[in-house]
């Protein structure tokens, strides 16, 4: 049963080579094919699930060591895999989401000409997530993790004739870049700390121990914050967030599956997995609380100002990851509750992104808000489901994301001491103002009087619902948000579930579970009711007013952007442009220089050979002369 | 007899042809120039011969002359090919060969 | 006598480069066809020589020994370590595909003239590097290394001077000029390198009386020669300084950019994919062993100036605006990686310095070749001058990203896995300079994207509208590359499991170990 696990990540990686390989042949067929791969990919990840569930809790972890990839003195790094709870919950949401999606793209994408190959590139993000999920150590981790930058990379510039997307995917891969730097300046650190970067001496597995505790103080911390680095990268954390919002130049089913369910989650993925190191420092936890707080109001502050529909989810994923982040910060306390969230985020979110892909759909793709409105309408599925991930997101008790992010808030406050005040009261903050952005999107797109006008060609759209390929993944995308929080919670399942590997301890609250729950939802009454004061009860203008000088920063991703252009992109340049200078002038002038030097001095010897006789017969005798002369004085001497 | 006056007047001619051969223009001339250095040589490499009282300089002589009587020949040629093609025989016309 | 396979690999391509010149003028084609032939003979004996080397046997195997100056030492000595099997290897491996890409690269303009045969010169002139490469990689005899050393200039130069892009922004005059000015510029530069080493060489032989580099490590390791620490450091230097410029490493590295932009693709791939890789390997092989102390001695400045080489190479690569020379300056990046490697003086780094150099071998022929085939449908080696070519021409826009992707090291593609090496093995030793390295693969993913971008991204430029996708014998060329690519990539055990023995041999002659981690070392 274990060899089977090559097979998860061999499924669609061969989809993908028969697609991107495939040629001409295949257009017809590509999505089909695609979805398929992707399917069986799933199939095989639940037949592991069952097997998994038959065993007991203390031996579910799966290995299968493939071969081994690079050896060199004690340097060691193998291709091996390693299932267990963690990665399985990872496996079946990123099969299972992955292959809705797919399906969804068989309708979204029926026009597009290139399609075969969008779904190569989708299949081929399916096997490098795996790889990074199903990994036994960091170097092959690594391998999946810039797998999964690639396809994110080829995707968001899918429509690369758009210049705006094709440097909206080179923003997203650079900055991702400087993640990884981060994540193999980590490896590089575990090597020489610890001799290995394999999960299992490493982490520890089942009945032994591993040597992350080890090291010295200042070296668990040091590997923790470059873990750090690269999960701000991939998770679109604060101070590497900026690229998240371009990525949404991307088709939508890339958005929702990479940029909303998945990829983005993988900062997360890393930070649980490498729970033992985290433990070990401290420190480093402090940072990463501190990340994922700071990025749970920057997310949502943005959210609420874009005027773009997938913009302001964007936003709000960038939030709500950090709200992820932060419980893996909490250390055991929030390890579980942080992978909850993310599952049950990774239902609503991709069925808010379908949604909106929907709503894009019927718009002859258009993504103003503003131009949307009274859509219920005409798109009754598409409002029911989406208005389901709405309620799940904003934490309608009940529904997905109250249980988890009611559990990730009672964490905060469990750290204890002030910080946990103040972790708290960020989370809850984070809570209103989700309820405010949320509420938002949805008055606006869905309720009040539409506001479409004809486009410059005298096309007005006409919204319609989506074909059923697309409205079915929806509606199991929403019976998943609505249901899986309570079903992880009943009886704790979830708790249970990924405990052996987490670890878990309750901490100690200074405000019972109860308070916690009653303060989230009064702060999302008021949140909601804002939103609803300001847009359902008065009309939407089309035009977007210029608003308050917080509103126009956070439509500038609070002027982050912009930095980053004057620092690094103007400061980059000039700097190229003057090293080029140098080169030129200076490396090379010494070069030339010295050429230069011997031709001139070579020039003027010529003029020595002027071509009379009479003069070479003067440098002869005096050539002799001086022979002479010299012979005498050494005589004389 | 003094031998050693064989030497001055050896220096004398040899002083001569050196002045010829760098201050005449005309190519016969500066070639006489060079044979009566050469002569100039040989009259020291004979007189040498006789105040040392072995045979070595004079043997020297006699190759001189071989040399001579070829750098004659071939020169001469060249002076007039030269002629032939400049209507001149001043060396100084001929300066082709520089840089 | 068993046969002598190392002196056969590098007489091949030698007979086939004279027999090539002498086709006739008429028969072009069968100049062409002769050359491929004699460089996949060669492919064919370096396989050999690779099936028949044994990693777990002696240092130098398949060693042939003839007297060749006895007056001054000098013998006819070769043999290959791990190291030299698999750059000869490499250089065998490259060339059919060189020979293949530069096809059509110097067809006369006028085919009427009997006597102008510049396509049997090109391919001669290919053929006669690749011997001389070839048997530089073999050479253990510190004379004959470096009379092959030094020759091979002269081919390359008439490469370079001769052949340059057929159709040129600035017109046929001024590439004209460019090129010349290319080609000294390559041919001086080497030249003084060269002369440098020629002195170190005579001084060596002064010193140690023999040209034998077994010999002379033998001596030096049971005490019989004894060296002046600071002879010592001369000689090192006087090698050390011909190898940088071979390689080149900064600030002897102005002539690479002018001689990869101006020459043909396939001639800028043989440039920096097998000749400056004569370079590095010879650092490996003999500044290393001969000169074990003063290497050490010299390893903090060689480490500095290799750092500055990858940052400033890549940096200089974002600002550029022609495609080869872009390609040229990340080769300055990439060589500073390897000489980081050699001098880290740890296995990782070491064998992962001689997997990269492997490794950029085949990336770079991979992307260059692409670049090449891209210029020569447009006729302009600007950046500016293409846009949206992936709509026109996917498959070449395809190739052409997994080309960069490998330049820029990803995981999954071979020169991750020796990048990494690198990296790690210069990080235990002194991590400050493998962290400021690391900054390289940012800034290689910047110079490529951005190069990507410019060149097949964005709305269709009507220059290239009507541009064709690769033809099936371009597509031969690429896709073994590729191919190639990603199976070390996946599978770089083939590889390593041949260089290790020879880096752990290196790594004795210079007595250093692997440092310890911190954690046993604190048990």
């Amino acid at each position: 049963m274990e060899n089977l696990i090559a097979l998860l990540v061999a499924a669609p990686l061969l989809g993908a080579v028969v697609l991107l390989c495939g040629g001409r042949r295949l257009d017809a067929v590509g999505q089909w094919i695609g979805t398929a791969f992707a399917a069986t990919s799933f199939v095989i990840a639940a037949v592991l699930f069952a097997d998994m569930l038959g065993k007991g809790p203390e031996d579910r972890t799966f290995t299968q060591h493939l071969y081994s990839w690079i050896a060199v003195g004690d340097f060691r790094a193998d291709v091996g895999f390693q299932l267990d709870q963690l990665s399985m919950t990872f496996v079946l949401l990123i099969t299972g989401v992955g292959s809705l999606i797919h399906l969804y793209s068989v309708g979204y994408m029926e026009h597009d000409e290139r399609r075969r190959r969008f779904f190569g590139y989708l299949n081929l993000f399916l096997a490098a997530m795996l790889l990074l999920v199903l990994a036994d150590n960091y170097l092959l981790l690594y391998v999946g993790w810039e797998g999964v930058g690639l396809a994110s990379y080829l995707l968001i510039g899918f429509w690369q004739h758009k210049p705006s997307a094709a440097t909206a995917a080179k923003k997203a891969f650079l900055v991702n870049r400087v993640g990884d730097m981060g994540l193999s300046i980590a490896i590089m650190l575990m090597f020489t700390t610890f001799g290995t970067f394999a999960f299992g001496p490493l982490l520890g597995s089942e009945g032994h121990q591993g040597v992350a505790g080890d090291a010295t103080q200042g070296k668990l911390t040091a590997i923790a914050l470059m873990l750090l680095l690269a999960a701000c990268g991939k998770s679109a954390q604060v101070p590497l967030q900026s690229w998240l919002g371009d990525a949404m130049e991307g088709p939508t089913p890339v958005s929702a599956l990479i940029h909303a369910a998945t990829m983005v989650t993988a900062g997360v993925y890393l930070i649980v997995r490498s729970a033992a190191v985290f433990n070990a420092a401290p420190d480093a936890q402090l940072v990463v609380t501190v990340v994922g707080g700071v990025t749970l109001l920057f997310g949502a502050i943005v959210g609420c100002a874009k005027d773009d529909i997938k913009k302001a989810l964007a936003g709000s994923t960038m939030s709500q990851i950090g709200y992820m982040v932060l419980a893996a910060g909490l250390g055991p306390i929030g390890y579980v509750w942080a992978i909850m969230h993310l599952v049950t985020h990774g239902f609503f979110k991709a069925g808010l992104f379908l949604g909106a892909g929907s709503v894009m759909h019927g718009m002859n793709d258009e993504v103003d808000m503003r131009k949307f409105g009274g859509l219920r309408k005409y798109m009754p599925i598409t409002f029911v489901t989406f208005g389901l991930g709405y309620l799940a997101i904003i934490g309608f008790p009940g529904l997905s994301g109250f249980f988890s992010k009611d559990k990730i808030i009672e964490a905060a406050f469990a750290k204890g001491g002030t910080e946990g005040w103040i972790l708290g009261s960020v989370a809850l903050l984070g809570a209103a103002i989700t309820a405010y952005y949320m509420t938002r999107v949805m008055i606006m797109t869905f309720f009040g009087e539409k506001r479409w006008q004809p486009d410059a060609d005298g096309h007005e759209p006409h919204p319609h619902e989506s074909p059923r390929s697309m409205t079915i993944p929806m509606i199991v995308l929403a019976f998943g948000s609505v249901f899986a929080g309570a079903y992880f919670s009943i009886g704790d399942r979830f708790l249970h579930w990924l405990e052996p590997v987490t670890g878990h301890s309750e901490g100690d609250s200074p405000v019972s579970a109860l308070t916690v729950t009653l303060a989230t939802m009064v702060l999302l009454v008021v949140g909601a009711g804002i939103a609803y004061l300001q847009y359902g009860r008065s009309s939407v203008p089309v035009v977007a007013p210029r608003g308050s000088l917080l509103t126009r920063a956070a439509r500038r991703d609070l002027y982050q952007d912009d930095f980053n252009h004057v620092v690094l992109v103007r400061g980059g340049e000039h700097l190229t442009r003057s090293l080029v200078y140098v080169d030129h002038t200076l490396v090379d002038g010494v070069v030339n220089g010295t050429a230069a030097s011997v031709g001139g001095l070579s020039g003027r010897l010529r003029k020595l050979q002027n071509g009379y006789v009479r003069s070479y017969a003067v440098s002869m005798f005096g050539g002799a002369a001086i022979i002479v002369a010299a012979t005498l004085l050494m005589r004389a001497v | 007899m003094n031998p050693v006056n064989y030497l001055y007047l050896a220096a004398l001619l040899f002083t001569i042809g050196a002045t010829g051969v760098l201050i005449r223009r005309n190519a016969i001339v500066v070639f006489m120039c060079i044979e009566l250095m050469l002569n100039a040589c040989n009259l020291t490499f004979v007189a040498f011969s006789r105040m040392h009282g072995n045979l070595d300089g004079q043997i020297i002589a006699f190759f001189t002359m071989v040399v001579a009587a070829a750098e004659v020949v071939v020169g001469l040629a060249i002076i007039v090919s030269l002629f032939r093609s400049r209507h001149s025989a001043s060396v100084d016309d001929a300066s082709l060969m520089k840089l | 006598m068993s046969f002598p396979l190392l002196t056969a690999t590098a007489a091949l391509p030698a007979l086939g480069a004279i027999a090539t010149a002498a086709v006739p003028a008429a028969q072009r084609v069968a100049a062409k066809w002769l050359a491929l032939l004699v460089s996949l003979g060669t492919l064919v004996l370096a396989a050999v020589t690779l099936v028949r080397f044994d990693p777990g046997g002696d240092r130098y195997q398949l060693t042939e020994s003839h007297a060749w100056i006895p007056d001054f030492g000098v013998s006819y000595q070769l043999g290959v370590d791990g190291i030299g099997v698999a750059l000869v290897a490499l250089t065998a491996l490259l060339m059919p595909f060189v020979i293949l890409a530069g096809w059509h690269d110097a067809d006369p303009h006028e085919t009427g003239s009997r006597r102008w045969r510049p396509t049997q010169g090109f391919f001669a002139l290919i053929l006669a590097v690749e011997a001389m490469v070839i048997i530089s990689f073999e050479a253990t005899d510190v004379f004959l290394f470096y009379i092959f050393f030094e020759a091979m200039l002269i081919p390359m130069y008439f490469l370079i001077g001769g052949f340059g892009d057929r159709a040129h922004e600035h017109g046929d005059a001024v590439a004209a000029t460019q090129r010349s000015y290319a080609a000294v510029k390559f041919l001086l530069y080497n030249l003084v390198g060269g002369l440098i080493m020629l002195a170190a060489v005579i001084g060596l032989y002064v010193v140690a009386g023999s040209f034998s580099l077994q010999e002379i490590v033998q001596a030096r390791a049971n005490g019989s020669l004894h060296m002046a620490t600071s002879t010592e450091r001369w000689l090192f230097l006087g090698f050390f300084f011909a190898f940088a410029v071979k390689a080149p490493l900064w600030p002897l590295h102005t002539w690479l950019p002018n001689a990869m932009g101006e020459a043909t693709a396939p001639v800028a791939v043989l440039i920096t994919a097998v000749v400056d890789k004569v370079g590095t390997f010879a650092m490996l092989r003999f500044c290393l062993q001969l000169f074990p102390e003063a290497s050490k001695w010299a390893t903090p400045v060689i480490l500095v100036l290799a750092l500055i080489s990858i940052i400033y190479g890549a940096l200089l690569a974002v600002g550029q605006r022609d495609i080869k020379r872009l390609v040229a300056y990340a080769s300055i990046s990439h060589f500073g990686f390897i000489i980081l490697g050699i001098f880290a003086m740890t296995s990782q780094g070491q064998s992962g310095a001689t997997l990269y150099m492997v490794n950029h071998g085949i990336s770079t022929a991979a992307l260059m070749l692409v670049a090449g085939f891209l210029i020569s449908r447009r006729g302009s080696r600007l950046i500016a001058d293409y846009g949206g070519v992936q709509k026109v021409a996917p498959v070449l826009a395809g190739t052409f990203l997994i080309g960069g992707l490998a330049t820029l090291s990803l995981p999954g593609l071979a020169p991750f896995v020796s990048e990494f090496l690198v990296l790690v093995g210069a990080f235990e030793r002194y991590p400050a300079v493998g962290v400021v390295a690391t900054f390289g693969i940012v800034l290689a993913a910047l110079y490529t994207l951005v190069l990507y971008q410019r060149t097949m991204t964005g709305p269709v430029k009507a220059e290239v509208a009507e541009m064709p996708d690769l033809r099936v014998r371009e597509l031969l060329v690429v896709a073994p590359l590729i191919a190639l690519l990603i199976f070390l990539g996946v599978y770089p055990k083939p590889v390593t499991d041949i260089v290790n023995p020879a880096v752990k041999q290196t790594m004795s002659d210079v007595h250093k170990t692997d440092p310890q981690p911190a954690v046993e070392a604190a048990k």
